[in-house]
């Protein structure tokens, strides 16, 4: 092979480790085009604003009969994006003349800091599901009963932290597994009919989400769950020893609670799982090439069974976390329509690439989405949709990173940008 | 048609597939481009069809310079290509496959079948190739879909036809068919392009042979050349195509298969009554045309299909029915046929798939957690013993060439303690160099007083290599002979005849 090409088309075939390096952060990597989705995302959103925010439109068509007021009609459409954009963070990360304050002062810390940890409080069960998720997807199962078994987990883990009384020490403990047991069994039964029947888990799990929706009904409207003297589907509340309580204590307001540190307890075993278990190997060698891990010895049966076991049960742990750190009781909307936290794990599982970190900072992005949203709404009256077209548009460009590609002229690199999942093959 | 090739230079960044290559195709003429896997074979003739642009150079057709932007010119212009995986609709029949992007229509757009028929016919005819229009392309075999692809060629009134590896996938005797084909093309004053790594093929019908190496032509020779001398020009040093055995003591029987059946997806008994021992220190290869049971007994053998009756017995244990993770504990290696499919994780790392079928042994994992600098250690030291060439352990196997994934897995299975080694079609696909080290790894295993049992259906392998040679027809063996029967015997028992007596 003569080397006498100084051309710089990168197509070439041999990658030097110190070129691998640069890649991760380069023009093609996962991060740069998540990044890209996002800033596309942004902009789109600021494009929408334009057309049906009243103001701006009344500008314009106020300029369309006065010609010489067309740079103030600039000005009307940049304060209006701008004020919906300063919303959003300021309502979801912090706002900073309160941080100012807070800092020059000493006090307030209470309302400077309410955004991030609302923020937080949003991001703590979604990360636990999507990891769920995740890891079900690495191994080439469809899993989208997660909402199904986070219910199925908040239905347990509430049975376990109002009916039974024991100290805290035993009780938090055993909530959670009981959040953990019930999103496991959850899955279990669509994970054994896949390995004994060769039923399609899409089906079947997507199914279930509905069987558990009914059963949650009717559990809220049974006696042993049901809040004494009340007619409508809600719970009894959680003992005060099964609560996973605000770190800053109840009376900052500060809702941010220890569930964040299951959270980070659930990355740790994600990533040691993944990486570092032997069950983990048997799933990523199941998911990448079934075959394969079938002529390896590897148990089709069980993996499928100890998968959806896994991935319930975390999905069942973010529905208990969800329980015992905001409401501490559940109700017939719990996890139901928007607040379906186990549909958009399946979206930010997608986003953060099945990693655990990607997966972390999807919810972190996620869960700011849809708090800032909700500022913004109060403080501009641009609706709370605007929030959910950005977070849609973000993962259509992240699906689509040759359309990414091609908006910003990044042509080089031949690092092909894999798909995260096969999507429906079993 | 003439087609000259003049100093051809293809670069992917800083690596140069082809570097200033001349090549004069002659009208009638079958042109062999022979070379290794990655020798830049396919680059060359993705440029010629008009797939990559070559930085330097030009393409002549009758001396006149020609620019394809697309294939579609390309074809336009008298070439035609049959890709080396075939490019046809699996649900349409020959005909509509043959016509289609050309369409002979009625009203209404509707296709015209009984015309397409009718020039499929034509064709057939005029070329001698012969294929049922009506038939659905997915129910034909791996042989009538080449003619398929061939003939849609030729429906384009191709005069220099690029045939890519086109061996690669067929039997002896599909490969015996396609060379009458080609000969008789070539009569008919159409130029072949055909390439291969396989020097019997290239002498039986080139008439002349380019040799190409490193993106480099290295000679230009005749057929009369030796298999040695061709492979030596081809791999660039002494290539020993014989594989040297010397006398070993037999052992124990290792492997013993009693009247064993096994059925196929369909449910037939495509493994009928099969019953053979394999000894210590012997290589037993089962020859056979592909598709006559050897699959389905192999992965019956390890564990991936049950066995409706008889037994198999690996040094006395009964391991009929057991899963696959006990019989490979029970100590039997198994390197699968298509090693893509079965034998690797394309996506995961060298390392780990030398590892791939012992991740919980010690000492690559303990009490559930993995040992990754065991599992490195390892694979560095594997690399190292069977020469896999990559860049690094932690490249994943997709990045390596097809021989080098092979030896991934003859290592992996040769690094743990084994009773018997199994291998199907353990050089498929593979270039000589690669070829020789594998037959050499086998041979040497026997000597270390291992049982080897080989399934291939490429002859030339079973008899350099087996002690004993089964041959299997139909779900059966027909006979068990010594490697120094003749071809024509052995020949026959690949083609149904039962045994007759030797002793």
């Amino acid at each position: 092979m003569t080397d006498t090409a100084t051309s710089t088309d990168a197509t070439s075939s041999i990658v030097s480790p110190r070129r691998r390096w640069w890649d991760r952060y380069s023009s093609t990597s996962p991060i740069t085009l998540t990044i890209l989705a996002l800033i596309l995302g942004i902009v789109i959103g600021a494009i929408i604003i334009m057309v049906t925010s009243a103001p701006v439109l009344n500008a314009w068509r106020h300029s369309f009969h006065h010609v010489g007021s067309f740079p103030s009609t600039l000005k009307i459409t940049f304060d209006n994006v701008a004020a919906a954009y300063r919303a959003m963070i300021t309502g979801s990360i912090v706002d900073p003349t309160l941080l100012f304050h807070s800092i020059s002062t000493g006090h307030g810390w209470d309302v400077t800091m309410t955004p991030i940890s609302e923020t937080l409080t949003y991001a703590t069960p979604l990360i636990i599901a999507s990891i769920g998720v995740g890891i079900a997807f690495q191994t080439g199962i469809f899993n989208i009963g997660a909402n199904g078994q986070a219910i199925s987990g908040g239905i347990a883990g509430t049975a376990v932290g109002s009916m039974i009384h024991v100290p805290m020490i035993i009780h938090l403990p055993l909530t959670l597994l009981a959040g953990i047991a019930g999103g496991a069994v959850c899955g279990l039964v669509p994970g054994l009919l896949k390995a004994y029947t060769g039923a399609h888990e899409v089906i079947v799990t997507l199914m279930f989400n509905y069987v558990v929706n009914a059963f949650l009904i009717y559990v809220l409207t049974s006696t042993a769950l049901q809040l004494p003297g009340q007619a409508n589907d809600i719970s009894r509340n959680f003992d005060a020893s099964a609560i996973l309580d605000p770190i800053f204590g109840t009376k900052s307001g500060l809702r941010v609670s220890y569930g964040i540190f299951v959270a980070a307890a659930v990355v740790v075993f994600a990533i040691w799982f993944l990486k570092r278990s032997s069950l983990g190997f048997d799933f990523r060698v199941t998911g990448a090439n079934p075959n394969a891990a079938r002529a390896s010895g590897i148990n089709p049966k069980f993996i499928i069974i100890a998968l959806f076991v896994v991935s319930g049960g975390l999905a069942g742990l973010a529905g208990v976390v969800q329980a015992a750190s905001t409401t501490h009781y559940i109700d017939g909307g719990f996890l139901v329509g928007s607040a379906g936290i186990g549909f958009t794990a399946i979206t930010i599982a997608l986003l953060g690439r099945l990693q655990p970190m990607g997966i972390v900072w999807g919810s972190l992005l996620f869960a700011a989405l849809g708090v800032g949203g909700r500022s913004m709404q109060a403080a501009t009256g641009i609706p709370l949709d605007l929030a959910t077209i950005i977070q849609s548009i973000v993962v259509l460009f992240v699906a689509s990173p040759v359309l990414i590609k091609e908006i910003f002229h990044l042509r080089k690199g031949a690092q092909s940008f894999q798909m995260a999942t096969k999507g429906w093959s079993s | 048609m003439r087609v000259e090739l003049k100093g051809i230079t293809k670069r992917f960044g800083s690596f140069t597939a082809n570097d200033q290559i001349n090549l004069v195709v002659e009208p009638g003429e079958i042109h062999c481009l022979l070379g290794e896997n990655g020798a830049g074979k396919s680059t060359l003739m993705n440029v010629l069809f008009g797939l990559l642009r070559a930085e330097e150079g030009e393409i002549l057709i009758d001396g006149k310079p020609v620019n394809f932007a697309n294939s579609g010119e390309a074809v336009r212009s008298g070439i035609g290509m049959v890709h080396q995986h075939f490019m046809l609709v699996p649900v349409f029949t020959a005909a509509e496959n043959v016509v289609l992007g050309f369409e002979p229509t009625k009203s209404f757009n509707r296709l015209d079948h009984k015309t397409a028929n009718a020039q499929i016919h034509e064709l057939s005819q005029k070329f001698g190739l012969d294929v049922d229009p009506d038939a659905v392309v997915e129910n034909l075999s791996v042989g009538l879909q080449q003619r398929v692809e061939i003939l849609k060629a030729l429906s384009h009134d191709a005069e220099l036809l690029i045939l890519d590896e086109p061996t690669a996938v067929l039997t002896p005797q599909e490969i015996e068919a396609l060379m009458e084909i080609m000969r008789s093309l070539a009569k008919d004053g159409k130029s072949i392009l055909f390439i291969t790594h396989k020097l019997k093929e290239v002498r039986a019908v080139a008439d002349v042979i380019t040799v190409i190496r490193q993106g480099r032509v290295i000679d230009s020779v005749r057929p009369t050349e030796t298999e040695g001398q061709l492979a030596s020009l081809m791999v660039g040093r002494e290539v020993n195509l014989t594989v040297q055995k010397e006398a070993t003591q037999l052992g124990d029987t290792v492997l013993e298969l009693r009247d064993v059946v096994v059925r196929d997806d369909r449910g037939l008994a495509v493994v009928n009554g099969v019953s053979l021992d394999v000894r210590a220190g012997e290589i037993v290869a089962l020859a056979g045309v592909q598709g006559n049971g050897q699959t389905e007994l192999a992965e019956a053998i390890s564990g991936l299909r049950s066995v409706e009756s008889g037994s198999i017995t690996l040094r006395g244990q009964n391991i009929t029915n057991l899963s696959p993770r006990e019989i490979l504990d029970a100590g039997l290696g198994h390197v699968p046929e298509d090693r893509q499919r079965d034998g690797l994780v394309l996506s995961m790392s060298v390392a780990d798939n030398l590892v791939l079928n012992t991740p919980r042994r010690a000492p690559f994992a303990r009490r559930g957690t993995r040992n990754l600098s065991a599992v490195a250690s390892n694979a560095t030291e594997l690399v190292q013993r069977f020469d896999i060439r990559t860049s690094s352990v932690e490249s994943t196997a997709s990045s390596l060439s097809g021989g080098n994934q092979q030896k991934v897995i003859v290592a992996r299975e040769l690094s743990r303690p084994l009773t018997c080694f199994m291998a199907s079609q353990p050089t498929r696909g593979l270039d000589v160099g690669s070829i020789e080290y594998v037959h050499r790894q086998i041979v040497n295993q026997r000597n270390e007083g291992l049982g080897v049992f080989i399934i291939s259906s490429e002859l030339d392998e079973v008899v350099a290599l087996g002690d004993r040679i089964a041959v299997m027809f139909a779900g059966k063996i027909t006979g068990i002979v010594d490697p120094s029967a003749s071809r024509e015997d052995i020949g026959l028992l690949m083609a149904g005849a039962t045994m007759v007596s030797h002793d």
